[in-house]
């Protein structure tokens, strides 16, 4: 049976997150939504990215919460709306860019496009489109770190709609069978696509899905970087202190389509109104200036330095120069070359 | 010298690998305690530990996973598919995870997933199958099939030092039929480089696992009539061996693809075809398939006799060519 099984929805807001912490959160949640209003409602329709685009509008804090937990040498797999992970691994806007653009210079050098990447210099494993195949590939990960006695976690992230996949199930499994060092993170954003979650799972918290499975899971406010911060740090702590992985659903909402080109007509509007009003971003300022943690003004500031760097990211990726055709065979295989 | 068996070389090759390399461990179902359902793994579990040693649920896609996740972070699993048939359970992770992150973002996966391939041992639809063409055409993977004592070892020794993911098929059929004496020191058998078996003037058999062992049976019968028969085996399929197909096809200039996967879309199409593009003008006659019909490998004994290429189709067939 797990330790510690903690249900709830969510409202723990009991952690305590040091001042500069609180800022640093609150910088990147506003440089993942420049960058990606940038990339999804500028570049994508001046046709300067070609391929699609998915964002992660509304649900900012699932991985910035969560990844400012991770130590330099934590590994961590992101899905596809966990901009946040790679701007706090240290992947500069600039490169993110160029993957959008296609550019030499992103992160997959125009092998693969928006956010299916990686670099192991930053421990970002490379997502890909099938869902929940991270999900044993982290296992792996802290197989490693288990068997080598390493103090290390590895992170991985995926939406509602992934745990509907059978290497869901049997990562999830593996990990806890072999009480591995990592921590599943749930971006329950309410729809796959079209499908909404009662049509997904007939449960009420698909996180509790960890207890046939003898894992410790929580339920948290995805809007609440507060909350969110909790929950990860909970579990991060405990499968850094050898206890072994834990299952946390984030409960969110995704204020756009799926990608780009999805109009999302199949969103009731009123739910658009009133995920809204609990917008991450907004309530964590409020919060902040209530608690004389920040005045309006460095807000503004804070904002037009984001708005800074993503313009700097814009002029220098349009400057890169595109793939080598003549490449296009190259590093299928190691090449000793 | 004592003689070492087919399957004792995989184990002797993959033990002396952990003992050489502690990145190098091993995961699977039953691997550990049980010592692996054929034995290849038996006694690893007693001297490596249960931290190198890895039992695992029933779960072939989390095995490959977590296989390419703890090599993303500088370790060199090994991965035992209990039968190679449970290899489509992990075909997602394998193709899309495994054999695409190089090319993608340029993170090696050196990783081996082997198991037992092969029929002649009455073990069904779903124990018996011969699985590379499903990865054939998987650019990124690499697909080794031994046919000897030293290759089985030589070739597991190179699949766990490889740099990208390699699929090792092993055939069960030779697990215990086959022995040789095996050097004492360390050596390798190079991924992607063929073999001759037999040399020969007449025509060439160009064949892998245990159906060289079919054609040089072939071989012998054909001694008797006056035909010489070379028989390449190609030890590896991805990469192949082109140089040496091209060689004996130019040398003898007729040709017999053999192969115990099904006839439709294997790797003996390939094999024709680089023969036809670069080769033709050598050729005396045309190039001839044998392979399975296309079906699945049926159970019960006439059934698999049938299915499975015999020394008799091959004789008749070189019979065929020879009077071209």
């Amino acid at each position: 049976m797990p330790e510690k099984t903690v249900a709830g929805k969510g409202s723990d807001r009991t952690v305590e997150v040091p001042v500069e912490a609180r800022l640093k959160m609150l910088h990147y949640m506003k440089l993942v939504r420049e960058i990606e209003d940038r990339i999804e409602r500028k570049l994508y329709r001046q046709g300067k990215i070609v391929g699609g685009v998915y964002v992660g509008r509304g649900q900012e804090a699932i991985s910035v919460g969560t990844a400012i937990h991770m130590v330099k040498d934590d590994v961590v797999a992101p899905s596809h709306r966990d901009m946040g992970v790679f701007l706090m691994r240290g992947v500069t806007p600039r490169r993110i860019i160029a993957q959008y653009m296609g550019r030499a210079a992103g992160l997959t050098k125009g092998r693969d496009g928006n956010m299916h990447m990686g670099d192991m210099d930053y421990n970002v494993i490379a997502f890909v489109s099938h869902l929940a195949d991270n999900v044993p590939v982290s296992a792996g990960v802290a197989l490693a770190f288990k068997m080598r006695g390493e103090k290390l976690v590895c992170l991985c992230y995926h939406g509602e709609g992934a745990t509907s996949r059978g290497d869901w199930h049997e990562g999830i499994n593996l990990a806890s069978v072999h009480k591995l060092p990592v921590v599943y993170f749930i971006n329950n954003n309410s729809y796959a696509y079209s499908t909404p979650t009662s049509l997904q799972y007939a449960i009420e918290d698909v996180a509790s899905r960890a207890e046939g499975y003898g894992m410790p899971w929580e339920v948290a406010d995805g809007n609440d970087i507060i909350a969110v911060y909790g929950a990860a740090k909970r579990a991060i702590d405990r499968a850094r202190a050898g206890g072994g992985p834990s299952l946390v659903e984030y409960k969110t909402f995704r204020m756009t389509g799926h990608s780009a080109h999805d109009d999302a007509g199949y969103v009731p509007p009123e739910l658009f109104e009133e995920w809204k009003r609990r917008d991450p971003i907004v309530r964590f300022e409020n919060a902040l200036i209530e608690e004389e943690a920040i005045t309006p003004a460095r807000i503004e500031e804070m904002q037009r330095e984001c708005v800074a760097i993503i313009d700097d990211a814009v002029d220098w990726a349009e400057q890169q120069p595109y793939p080598d055709p003549a490449d296009v065979t190259k590093g299928v295989y190691y090449d000793e070359g | 010298m004592a003689l070492t068996t087919y399957i004792d070389a995989i184990r002797e090759g993959i033990w002396e690998e952990m003992e050489k390399d502690e990145r190098v461990f091993i995961l699977g179902e039953d691997v550990g305690i049980y010592g692996g359902a054929f034995k290849v793994t038996k006694g690893m579990l007693d001297h490596f530990g249960e931290n190198r040693v890895i039992d695992t649920p029933i779960s072939e896609s989390a095995i490959v996973g977590a296989a390419i996740g703890a090599a993303l972070v500088g370790m060199r699993p090994v991965a035992e598919m209990q039968f190679i048939d449970f290899i489509s359970c992990a075909f997602d992770q394998i193709v899309n995870f495994a054999a695409k992150c190089r090319y993608r973002w340029g993170a090696g996966v050196p990783i081996v997933v082997r198991g037992p391939c092969g029929g002649g041992v009455h073990g069904g639809p779903f124990h018996s199958q011969n699985v590379e063409s499903y990865f054939f055409n998987v650019p990124g993977l690499k697909i080794v099939c031994p046919s000897t004592a030293y290759d089985a070892k030589g070739l597991i020794k190179a699949a766990i030092r490889d740099p990208d993911p390699v699929l090792y098929f092993e055939h069960k059929y030779l697990y215990r039929r086959i022995k040789e004496e095996l050097p004492a020191e360390d050596f390798v058998v190079p991924i992607g480089k063929a073999q001759l078996r037999r040399e020969g003037d007449d025509l060439s058999i160009i064949t892998y696992g245990a159906m060289t062992y079919t054609a040089l049976e072939a071989a012998g019968e054909l001694e008797k009539e006056g035909v010489s028969v070379e028989v390449l085996d190609l030890r590896s399929i991805l990469p192949i061996d082109e140089d040496a197909i091209l060689e004996t096809a130019r040398k003898t200039s007729k040709v017999i693809v053999l192969h115990e996967a099904t006839l439709t879309g294997g790797p003996g199409g390939e094999v024709v075809a680089r023969i036809a593009e670069k080769a033709f003008e050598h050729l005396d006659g045309p190039i001839v398939r044998i392979a399975p019909p296309d079906t699945p490998v049926p159970y019960s004994p006439p059934l698999e006799e049938a299915f499975l290429p015999q020394v008799n189709d091959i004789v008749a067939k070189a019979r065929e060519l020879a009077a071209y």
